[in-house]
Parts: C-alpha cells; structure tokens; sequence
C-alpha cells in the first residue's frame, strides 16, 4: 500500500463549524501548521443546508441563514491561515496521533501532534428508533431531507408527517412546506403543552403527543404511518413522507476506533473543560460531544479548544485518572463529564444537561463520595430536547483523586 | 455479444437477437425460460447459458435476487445438520464446494469465520454429541465439541452460562447480493435474456411449447423451470400440479452497527432442541453483526414488514447470547420469507413429458446450494429431451469487492486504482466508504440496478448506520442523472 507520509501540528476532522471555528483560533495563534480535513466537497457542515434564518444571531429572527453562515465560517478559517481540505476522509488511526486519509488525491497518513476531533452528530433513522413495519421509500431524517430539498431539489412528495417536536422537527416540517408538501401531522412521544401553539401563530399543523410510532406502511411508497397514542388508541396517518427528527447521536466511530473513552449519556467522548479527551492529545469539540447544541455553541467551542491545545503543544502535558461526572435517572447526560485537574470552568462558566422527562423547576444536587458540592434549583422547567444549565461554581471543591462526580434530581 | 436485459414494453423477438418469432404476434420462442431471477433462478440460468440455448430469465420485480434472496442470513453453510440422506443435504454439500470456489474466482465476498453451536442448558449440552455425529453422517468430518473453557477463550464476550460448544470450522458468511448478480451478470453476458418488470399471469401449455402470458405479453418457450420462490406453487398449479404449497415464514433480522463486530468471532448458531430453535447471532461479510431470525409462518406473502414484537424478542434472546450488542447502535431491521413447504427437502421434480422442472421448497440453504440446484436441474432437463450439446466455458466475470476482510482491498484503500482514477477516492457513502467510481460503475453494470435500493445492494452506498441522513440525496442525485 502507497500512501503518501506527512506531519502537521494540529489536525482537525470535520469542517463544520466547531472544526472550522478550532482551526481559525488555532491558525491565528501561530500553532503552526493547523489542517481540516472535511470529507464532505463543500466545507461548512450541518449549516450548510439548512435554509432558516437565526444563525449567529441570539434574538428571534436575528442572524444569518444556514449557508451564509457556513460561508463565513469557513472563510475565517481560511483567512487565519489554517489549511482546509475538503473530499478528504479520515479511515482510520495508525496508532498514536496518526490516521489514514482518503481522497481522490491518493491516500495519505498524517501524523499530528495534536488531533482535534470535530465530527459531528447525525439524527438516528427510523432502523435505529426500531420503528416496525415495512421499509418502503419516502422516510428520511431531517438532514437526508434538507440535502434533497436544498442542495440536490429533489422531488419528495405531497402528503408527509413529522416525528419530534424539537426545534430540528419544526425546521424539517419547514422545508417539506418549501418543497411543496402538506405537513400533516407532527407526532412526538412527550406531552404537548398548550403554550407551545402560541409560540408559532400561523402554523396549524397538529402535534400529537404522548403518541409513538406504531409501523409504517406501504410497498413501493410509503402509504401510512401508524401512531399509538399512550390511552392505547391508534390511528393511520396517510402519508407519502415521514420525517425521523431529532435523536442525536455523535458520529463518534473515528473516536472509539481511537480508543477513545465515551461517555454513557452523550455516546460522544468523555471530556473536561478543556476539551480533553482520555487520548493523550486527541481533543474533542461541537456536537460529537452532545447531540446537539446550536451552531454557535459549536463554533464557540471550537475557538475555545485553540487554548488549551496551545498549551498541550507547548509543556505536553495530560491529565490521568480525572473523576467523572455522571447523572442519575431521569437526566440523560451532562457535559462536559470529567473534570480536569486544574479547576477550569466549562465554556460560559456552566455545564449543560438534558433530560429524558419533563422536569418542573427541579433541584439539581451535585456530590461526590456522599460529599454534596453543590445544589441549584432551575426556575424553568428542564423538557426532553432542549439543553439546560447547571453552574460550575463547584468544580474548585471537586477532590481530584476522588470517585465520580454524580449529578442527580431531588 | 450485447447482453439483453428488458424491463418495460411487450416482449417481441424484434430486436432479442437469437430468438425467432413464435407466431403471428412476433413473441419471442425461447429453448428454456426460467421464472424467478432469484438466486437460484439466476443460478440455472448461468448453468444454461454455458450451452447452445436460447435461454430467458423472467424476474416480476425490477431487479435480480429481490425477494427471499435480498433478505437471508447471508450463511455458507456446511450442511452439517442437513437431514442425512436427503436431496437438500446432498446439494448443499456440493453446492457449498462449487459456490467456495466460485466466489474465489469472481471476487464474491466469503469470510471463513466458523460457526459455534452454543449450548446454554444441560439439554442443549446434551444434544452436542449427537449433532456431532449427524456431521459425520452429512460427510463433514471437521466439527469438534468445545467445553466451557475453551468457548470462553473463542468469544470472551459471551454472556454467562454458556456450557460448552460444537464447533463448525467450516461455515463461513457470504455477500448475499453479489452471489446472484455475479449469476446474471455471467449468464446475461454469455447471452441469455433477462426480463424484468415481467411477471407470469398464465401458462398454456401446449404439446410441444409452453406459451406464458406475462405482465408484459406472451413469450414461448419448449422447456420451463420454476424457480419462483414464494410463488412457485402458484406456478405449479398453473401447470395443473398440485405437489405442494408455500407457506412464507417470515425471519425477522436487525443488524447492529460495525463497531459491534469485534464482539463477535464466529457464527453462533442455536442448537435445535423440543423447545424450538433459538436465533443466531453473525457476522456480516460487510462487517455488521446480524442477530435473528424469528420463524414466523404466515399466508401473506408480500408480508416482509417489521414487527414489535419480534424485534422486543430478538433482543431479549441477543441480550442472552451476546449482552455487549444490545447498547449498539442499529444500522437495519429487515425480514424475509422462506418458502417453507411444510417438507424437511427441497421440492425439485421435473415432469420430462410436460417439459418442465419445478424447483420448489428451497428454504434458507438455497443460497448455499444455489450452484449444485442449478447443476441437478440441468441435468434434470438432460434427462426430459433437451438436447443440451457440449458446455462451452463462460465469460469470467470479477465483481466489485464489498467485504471487508479480504485479500482485494476496497476501492478507498486501493491507491493504485485511485491514481488511475481519482472517482475511487471520492467518497460518496462515508459510514460505508463507498466511492463515486463504484456508484459509476454499478450505474454502468451488465445488470444495471433500476432503483436506490438496487444501487445499495450493489455498492453498499447508504446502507450504514446513518441510513441516508449524509448521503441519501447524493446517492439518489446519482441515481437520477445515470438514468436520465
């Protein structure tokens, strides 16, 4: 096998906005030869094809649209000075800090003395929810059908549903109104609140909730969806179309190929503060940590890695044997979930969580060996699909040879 | 020669080159037709085509291998616990043989892993020694009893209980889909005419020619061979037979993400007892774990969905066998029907007086025998008149590799073909690693797929764990623009 033998200093795979954001922070503080390999022809990630407004922006309505922020991304990046090299995949590790690349340039293995690991989330697919029934065409997640609608103008169908009512959900029903179809239904398995309709005026479509999804039907097409709502009655929803929204997972196979520690909630690596992962210089940033945060919050993390991987290459140094942090029932995870050994604060000074029920105001208590760190009632109720917070004033009285961090609701 | 394939329009012997007007209508005579493309009809076609005859293959789908060959548990079995004595044991022993060496020469996919019969209670344990000695009865001298220790040692990720094993060094795992479409792409190229889209509503058969009325119009043929699966006992009747009937029994799969694959190194295969047979848990030539199937018998026979309840006991039974699997993430849950014929043998009878072979009852080891069936069916049609001539040697044919563990790296790791040509390292399908020159040419093939699905089961593009979320509109994009 030829494959072409190279170094840099700092490699970072995937090129959406955390990669893009770590590699123009990293470029313009002389780390040296910073590199983004994307394997994707166009650079700029999940952005890039979703059309809604509201990137980069922190009011309703405010910011840029998907691709004009991937746009500008990606041009920062280049402006740093950091090289960025698209239809370029990562294969796999040989060993250490080194992986094997393909491209239509050849292969290549590129040794790095820092990797950082930028390579997103994906929404599980119907196979993965274990929906039963038939596998006819017409079922897509919401990034299978902004690619068709957006990059590729495909035609997609007339009548279709929605499954989620996240803000990924309603951007998915978004663009099958754009492409034409009529959104029959949203269904999502968690209690609808009545304000939620009061949010979004003008938009009729019905959600169902408290409703899972039974089977789907149909041969050559899709012809229906079955629901069960959780009363026990069911009910076909006629459609051509359904959309599989939401249930992130991290894209984290080049992770664990490494022999990368995941986290039990988030399935992306365990990480501390500083973007650490249990790989002696293999950092971590974006939504491979936690499906998913917004574009913004990925790209801030990828600036805010630049730091601590300056200082890895300057004293190479790593942390050993840091505590974890880890959550109870009906919290899915937190994030980060390790804590580093000198006491510093996740990105805007709080941790991030989600939760598998709906939680009204809950109190949070944070302890570690039967030693309570911390507790912190939320003034908002915590529901399953969106983030919440939790201060990280405690970190400083985590004992660092101590046992596992545990974060629980009282 | 051109190869023939059709797939819309009325048949007519306009344009088929070797065939010859029948009658007035310009149908189209053929020497021999066999109904079903799938991976047994593709396999006698491929038999045939080494003879001077105009042949026809008649599939009613749009595709080659797209019934209850697309969806089995992609096994290279031994015949080990065949009924000794029997046709099927005889033709799965011979046909494994032949399809091993085949695949060999044609760059089918075949992973000699081994498969372990796991005994999980005193019963089971029990039932080992006799398994044992119906291997040898089958001719398989290969098969050893493994104790706990030992079995521990082979698949450390077992769950606890596991009492002891029957070795089989001898089963492998198989790329199910290129085995039928290196059968057409062969047979095709040697001349036979495959017609798709094309299904039978009606057989008159006359004294000396069958006359098949057909979703596209009517072709004759002198010889006929059912080989419709599912579908073969209608067919029988048709013909005023009544020698048996298919019942589908439907076996439900989920194959988990290829990040599961190292918690697995053989075939663990249940050992049958009273209380039924368990579920197998597999590797996968592509590098999944298949867990499954359920034997469900129904009457539907287009009733290929997915159920609740036998993916809540797949899982309880993977839970048992293999406990790590189960926190994987699923790439696929599928499900196929057997043509079971309430027979333990395959149901193969030719009638030489009405010129016809029936190839019915071929249950989950057609894949394996699907070479030895098609031999025996020739012969068979030796036997009943047609004067068959001397073989000649068929077109060699090499198939896209699409395993992983195999001598021919895959395109993506092959920098020799992607200097010679950059599409081989342009990766469209990322969880597959599948390239924009082998999406080419499958678009380009002999047999050409006619849907996204097709396409998928010849390249394995989007058939990964994010099922289409990255490459879904890219794929089908290239799939429009080759057809339009």
């Amino acid at each position: 096998m030829t494959r072409r033998e190279r170094t840099v200093d700092v490699l970072i795979v995937g090129g959406g906005p955390a990669g893009l954001g770590a590699g123009a922070e990293l470029a313009a503080s002389g780390a040296g030869r910073v590199e983004i390999l994307e394997r994707e022809q166009t650079a700029g990630g999940i952005p890039r094809h979703c059309h809604h407004g509201g990137f980069g922006g922190r009011a309703i309505g405010g910011g840029t649209t998907g691709p004009a922020y991937a746009r500008g991304c990606v041009a920062a990046a280049v402006r740093a000075g950091a090289t960025l090299r698209t239809g370029v995949t990562v294969t796999g590790w040989a060993g250490g800090l080194t992986v094997d690349t393909t491209a239509p340039t050849g292969l290549e293995r590129i040794t790095a003395r820092a990797v950082v690991l930028a390579t997103g989330a994906r929404e599980r697919p119907r196979s993965a929810r274990l929906v039963p029934g038939s596998r006819p065409p017409g079922v897509y997640t919401t990034g299978e059908l902004q690619q068709a609608v957006h990059l590729y103008r495909q035609r997609i169908g007339s009548r279709a549903v929605v499954i989620g009512n996240e803000p990924v959900s309603r951007a998915a029903a978004d663009t099958l109104r754009v492409a034409g179809l009529d959104v029959v239904a949203m269904v999502t398995d968690q209690p609808v609140p009545r304000l939620t309709a009061l949010t979004r005026p003008g938009d009729r479509t019905p959600v169902l909730g408290r409703t899972t999804v039974a089977a789907l039907t149909g041969r050559e097409r899709l012809t229906g969806v079955r629901v069960r709502h959780h009363d026990g009655r069911t009910a076909t929803l006629r459609c051509d179309t359904v959309v599989f929204t939401g249930d992130w997972i991290p894209d984290h196979e080049l992770a664990r190929r490494g022999g990368v520690l995941l986290d039990r909630g988030t399935r992306g690596p365990a990480y501390d503060a500083d973007h650490r992962t249990t790989g002696t210089g293999v950092f971590a940033v974006g939504n491979l940590l936690h499906g998913v945060e917004s574009a913004g919050v990925a790209l801030a993390e990828g600036r805010a890695v630049a730091a601590p991987v300056l200082h890895h290459l300057a004293t190479g140094s790593w942390p050993i044997g840091r505590p974890a942090i880890a959550v109870e029932s009906p919290l899915r995870w937190i994030a980060p979930n390790l804590i580093g050994p000198d006491g510093g604060l996740p990105l805007g000074g709080r941790f991030t969580l989600r939760t598998d029920r709906r939680l009204l105001s809950p109190l949070l208590l944070v302890r570690q060996d039967g030693r309570e760190l911390h507790r912190q009632r939320l003034l908002l109720p915590a529901v399953p699909g969106h983030a919440f917070h939790l201060r990280a004033g405690w970190v400083d009285r985590v004992d660092p040879r101590g046992g596992t961090v545990r974060v629980t609701v009282s | 020669m051109h190869p023939t394939i059709t797939t819309s329009g009325a048949l007519t012997a306009v344009g088929l080159s070797g065939t010859r007007p029948g009658d007035g209508t310009g149908a189209p005579v053929y020497d021999v037709t066999v109904v079903g493309a799938g991976v047994v009809g593709a396999a006698i076609a491929r038999e045939l085509a080494r003879y001077r005859l105009r042949t026809a293959l008649l599939d009613a789908s749009d595709d080659i291998g797209n019934g209850t060959s697309k969806a089995n548990t992609a096994i290279l079995h031994t015949g080990f616990d065949a009924v000794p004595g029997s046709l099927e044991a005889r033709l799965v022993r011979e046909g494994q043989h032949r399809l091993r060496a085949y695949a060999a020469e044609t760059g089918i996919p075949v992973e000699r892993v081994g498969a372990l019969l796991v005994a999980w209670d005193e019963e089971q344990l029990a039932a080992l020694p006799a398994l044992l000695a119906k291997a040898e009865r089958n001719e398989y001298h290969a098969a050893r009893l493994l104790d706990a220790g030992e079995l521990r040692a082979r698949e450390p990720h077992l769950g606890p209980g596991a009492l002891g094993a029957l070795e089989i060094p001898d089963e492998s795992i198989i790329c199910p889909w290129t085995t039928p479409l290196a059968y057409a792409t062969q047979a095709v190229r040697a001349g036979v005419h495959l017609h798709l889209n094309c299904r039978v509503r009606h057989i008159d058969s006359g004294d000396d020619v069958h006359t098949l009325t057909t979703t596209r119009g009517t072709l004759h043929t002198r010889h006929l061979i059912n080989a419709a699966g599912l579908y073969a006992d209608e067919l029988d009747r048709e013909l005023g037979h009544d020698d048996f009937t298919v019942t589908p029994r439907r076996g439900q799969l989920i194959v988990f993400d290829k990040l599961a694959r190292d918690l697995v190194g053989h075939i663990l295969l249940p050992v049958p007892t009273a209380a039924g047979k368990g579920v197998l848990v597999a590797p996968t030539v592509f590098g999944n774990v298949l867990l499954g199937p359920t034997a469900e018998d129904l009457d539907d026979k287009t009733a290929t969905g997915s159920t609740a309840d036998a993916i809540a006991l797949l899982r309880e039974k993977g839970r048992r066998i293999l406990p790590e699997l189960l926190d994987e993430e699923v790439t696929a849950v599928y499900a196929g029907l057997r043509a079971a014929t309430g027979q333990e043998d395959y149901r193969i009878r030719s009638r030489p007086e009405k010129r016809y072979v029936a190839v019915g009852g071929i249950r989950s080891t057609g894949l394996t025998a699907s070479m030895a069936i098609a031999a025996h069916v020739t012969e068979l049609l030796g036997d009943s008149g047609l004067d068959l001539g001397t073989p000649s040697e068929l077109p060699p044919v090499t198939m896209p590799n699409l395993g992983e563990a195999f001598p021919r790296p895959r395109p993506y790791q092959d920098a020799g073909r992607i200097a010679a040509d950059p599409a081989y390292g342009t990766l469209v399908c990322h969880c597959e690693r599948v390239s924009a020159g082998e999406i080419r040419d499958a678009l380009a093939g002999t047999v050409p797929p006619h849907s996204p699905d097709g396409l998928r089961r010849r390249t394995r593009a989007g058939n990964g764990r994010c099922q289409g979320f990255y490459c879904g509109a890219a794929v089908r994009a290239l799939f429009e623009e080759a057809r339009s």
